[in-house]
């Protein structure tokens, strides 16, 4: 369980982090997402008592990180790019971690066996692999097996073995119950693991919803035609009230919200006006592409403010309730329910987000 | 507590090759049992009205918490100190340093005439240099945390960061203090061995250096020994912490060793340019607290010849700064984001 109430850090006239307010929740994975310099390092470096905030403040199970006694047994984390000496062995950099926190030697064993790097445990990282360097970065972690594990950016420049690993571990530790925090800068690899999303961006709480949730207001579905007789169809499909976009190839899309009987909708329109069609199908945005909209549009929102056209596009303040969502009527057009329509092929990263396997990686 | 269930019953997904993925899942139904816990932050949650998919069950470590104090950082510092090669090679420097060039010099004189110098204050040269090893060391010993991100990593581990300054303070002071007495006194010996038979020239009977003749031999009393083993020893590893210090003030490595280089040997170079009469008396201040003459007057060798002291005021002297330099280090280590 970890706590943020209005936090809060400004360098100078920069805010990096700006009132941020909410809970992580245990036995989920928690996904927090941002673009890169969106405040994501600050807040869990704030929250590790690493940074000290400049207004709010970020509770771990109830206490501040610096009244934990022995903070390994409450929370692991995997900081960002090697937090580790280079030239002291695996071993030795766990044990003394483990030391400091009166956990038993023997358990720096178990969790090198654990992350699998038991065979290079008395070797210096300044070798290792990014890879070897999370694992043991994770094997710090959960060497006090706590209840709460934060990972910052855990995925960034691993191969697929890798990062297959990283999300069955993540995914089992939240079984387990415990509380999952994790940082990315990729929705398709939230989409993957977490069930709960936060996303900030320029330091600002965007959203607090879950994943399902998120998923279901910000997947943007649309009908893609082709014809021919381009000019002749954007005339045919305006006259009956649709809203075409140009698409590529000379293709039309139309936004829909409907439950993919848009297609066949459109399909029957064009029968009828003997309209010759290429291609008709229905698409869905990639998740990758919501996100992205999402938090450029708190930088457009900040423009248009000053002009008064804020009522167009409410933007979602701290705090969103989970019925409405970040992303709420009107805000995207075109955004809803939409699972009848199957991910089209290679509609983007977050395609994969529904998928029975969850889990077991690309 | 259908959630609960749920936990237990779900297994991760297998992976070949993996051995240690069934021994993690053991593990979970080991400690799916104590869930109590999750009551309050449920609740807490509902206020704040979140939907609480997913479940409230909070996962209870099978390993005993157990309160720390400095005890656990002093052996996290000691593992910590002796598992970087810099210790190593730092120490042995400064070992070959002080007792190979103590050797060497005192083989250099051993046989000729007695120089009128203190029986052990070969020791001196050599320390010289050792001392830069040590100076070296104390420094490494915070900024390579700060230099590889393992501090963060400390920190988090031991948020209590006085303590942690603390541990590894005295960690390195009781290092730096055995490590250099123990070559101050192997020196000290070879010197007594070596010298003691020097030729003594006639003059030196009628002068106070008859002091440290005794039945034709020289002699060094148990003042200079003190002073050329355990003085120089405190005094080394104090110069030493004081590297400690400006290396969690300045964060950064080479900065710190040079301005380490900087105190040691800038006043008494200063000093030498300073021929003027009117700069007379800063020269002498200059030369009267330099670090080097501290330790030229603990082996009975002090800059200025006029001067009688001991070294052991210095020794003081660079305590009371070390403690000052710690005090701001630590004030500043607990105010600074890392």
């Amino acid at each position: 369980m970890i706590e943020l109430r209005g936090l809060t850090k400004r360098y100078g006239e920069k805010l990096a982090v700006d009132d941020l307010t909410f809970t992580v929740r245990p036995g989920v994975v928690t996904g927090f997402l941002g673009p890169n310099g969106a405040g994501k390092s600050t807040t869990m470096r704030m929250l590790l008592g690493l940074d000290s905030p400049t207004a709010g403040d970020v509770r771990i199970d109830g206490k501040h990180y610096d009244h934990l006694q022995e903070p390994l047994n409450h929370i692991g984390a995997l900081l960002e790019a090697k937090s580790v000496h280079g030239g002291r062995s695996a071993y030795n950099h766990l044990l003394c971690l483990a030391q400091s926190n009166g956990i038993p030697d023997r358990r720096v064993d178990e969790v090198l066996e654990m992350v699998g790097l038991s065979a290079v445990a008395r070797k210096r990282p300044k070798g290792f692999s990014l890879g070897m360097g999370q694992r043991l970065g994770i094997a710090g972690a959960l060497l006090g097996d706590p209840q709460v594990l934060m990972f910052d950016e855990p995925v960034n420049g691993l191969d697929p073995e890798g990062i297959h690993w990283i999300r069955t571990l993540m995914l089992h530790l939240a079984r387990e119950g415990r509380t999952i925090f994790v940082s990315s800068h990729l929705m398709s690899e939230m989409a993957l693991t977490a069930e709960h999303l936060v996303v900030i961006g320029q330091g600002k709480l965007m959203a607090d919803t879950s994943m399902a949730q998120f998923i279901r207001e910000n997947s943007r579905t649309y009908v893609r035609v082709r014809s021919p007789e381009a000019e002749r169809m954007r005339e045919v499909f305006l006259a009956e009230g649709y809203q075409p976009v140009q698409g590529e190839d000379g293709a039309l899309e139309i936004e829909t919200v409907e439950n993919g009987q848009a297609a066949a909708r459109i399909g029957e329109l064009a029968a009828r006006e003997g309209l010759v069609l290429h291609e008709l199908s229905t698409q869905r945005a990639s998740l990758e592409e919501a996100f992205m909209r999402l938090t450029a549009e708190t930088v457009e929102y900040h423009a248009h403010a000053e002009n008064g056209a804020a009522p167009a596009s409410p933007v979602p303040g701290a705090n969103v309730p989970p019925g409405e969502g970040p992303a709420g009527p009107g805000h995207t057009p075109g955004v809803g329910p939409a699972p009848g329509a199957g991910p089209a092929p290679g509609t983007g990263w977050g395609e994969g987000w529904d998928d029975p396997q969850k889990g077991k990686g690309r | 507590m259908s959630t609960q269930q749920q936990y237990q019953g779900q297994v991760p997904p297998q992976q070949p090759g993996r051995p240690s993925q069934p021994q993690q899942t053991g593990h979970a139904q080991q400690q799916a049992q104590p869930q109590q816990a999750q009551q309050v932050p449920q609740q807490q949650a509902q206020q704040h009205g979140w939907s609480g998919q997913g479940g409230g069950a909070t996962y209870t470590s099978p390993i005993p918490p157990r309160r720390t104090h400095l005890g656990n950082a002093i052996v996290s510092e000691w593992t910590k100190i002796r598992s970087v090669r810099s210790t190593v090679w730092t120490i042995a420097i400064m070992f070959a340093l002080v007792v190979g060039i103590g050797l060497l010099s005192a083989l250099a004189m051993s046989g000729g005439q007695y120089t009128g110098n203190p029986l052990l204050s070969s020791g001196l040269f050599g320390l010289m240099l050792g001392q830069i090893c040590v100076i070296t060391l104390g420094v490494l010993v915070i900024t390579s945390e700060y230099g590889t991100g393992m501090i963060r990593t400390t920190l988090t581990a031991c948020p209590q960061r006085g303590r942690v300054l603390m541990a590894k303070s005295l960690v390195f002071f009781v290092l730096a203090f055995v490590t250099t007495t123990v070559a101050c006194t192997i020196t000290a010996l070879i010197n007594s061995a070596l010298l003691s038979d020097q030729e003594i020239p006639s003059y030196v009977r009628n002068s106070s250096l008859a002091d440290s003749v005794e039945g034709g031999r020289i002699v060094a009393d148990s003042g200079e020994w003190l002073g050329a083993t355990v003085g120089a020893g405190l005094y080394v590893a104090l110069l030493g912490l004081l590297s400690l210090a400006v290396g969690a003030l300045l964060r950064h490595s080479a900065g710190a060793i040079t301005t380490m280089m900087g105190v040691v040997l800038l006043p008494l170079l200063l000093a030498m340019f300073m021929r003027a009469e009117a700069l007379e008396t800063v020269r002498d201040k200059l030369m009267e607290y330099s670090p080097l003459n501290g330790l030229g007057a603990l082996f009975g060798t002090p800059m200025l010849p006029e001067d009688s002291a001991s070294g052991w005021p210095l020794l003081g002297g660079l305590a009371g700064v070390t403690a000052v330099a710690l005090v701001v280090a630590c004030t500043l280590l607990n105010k600074r984001d890392v």
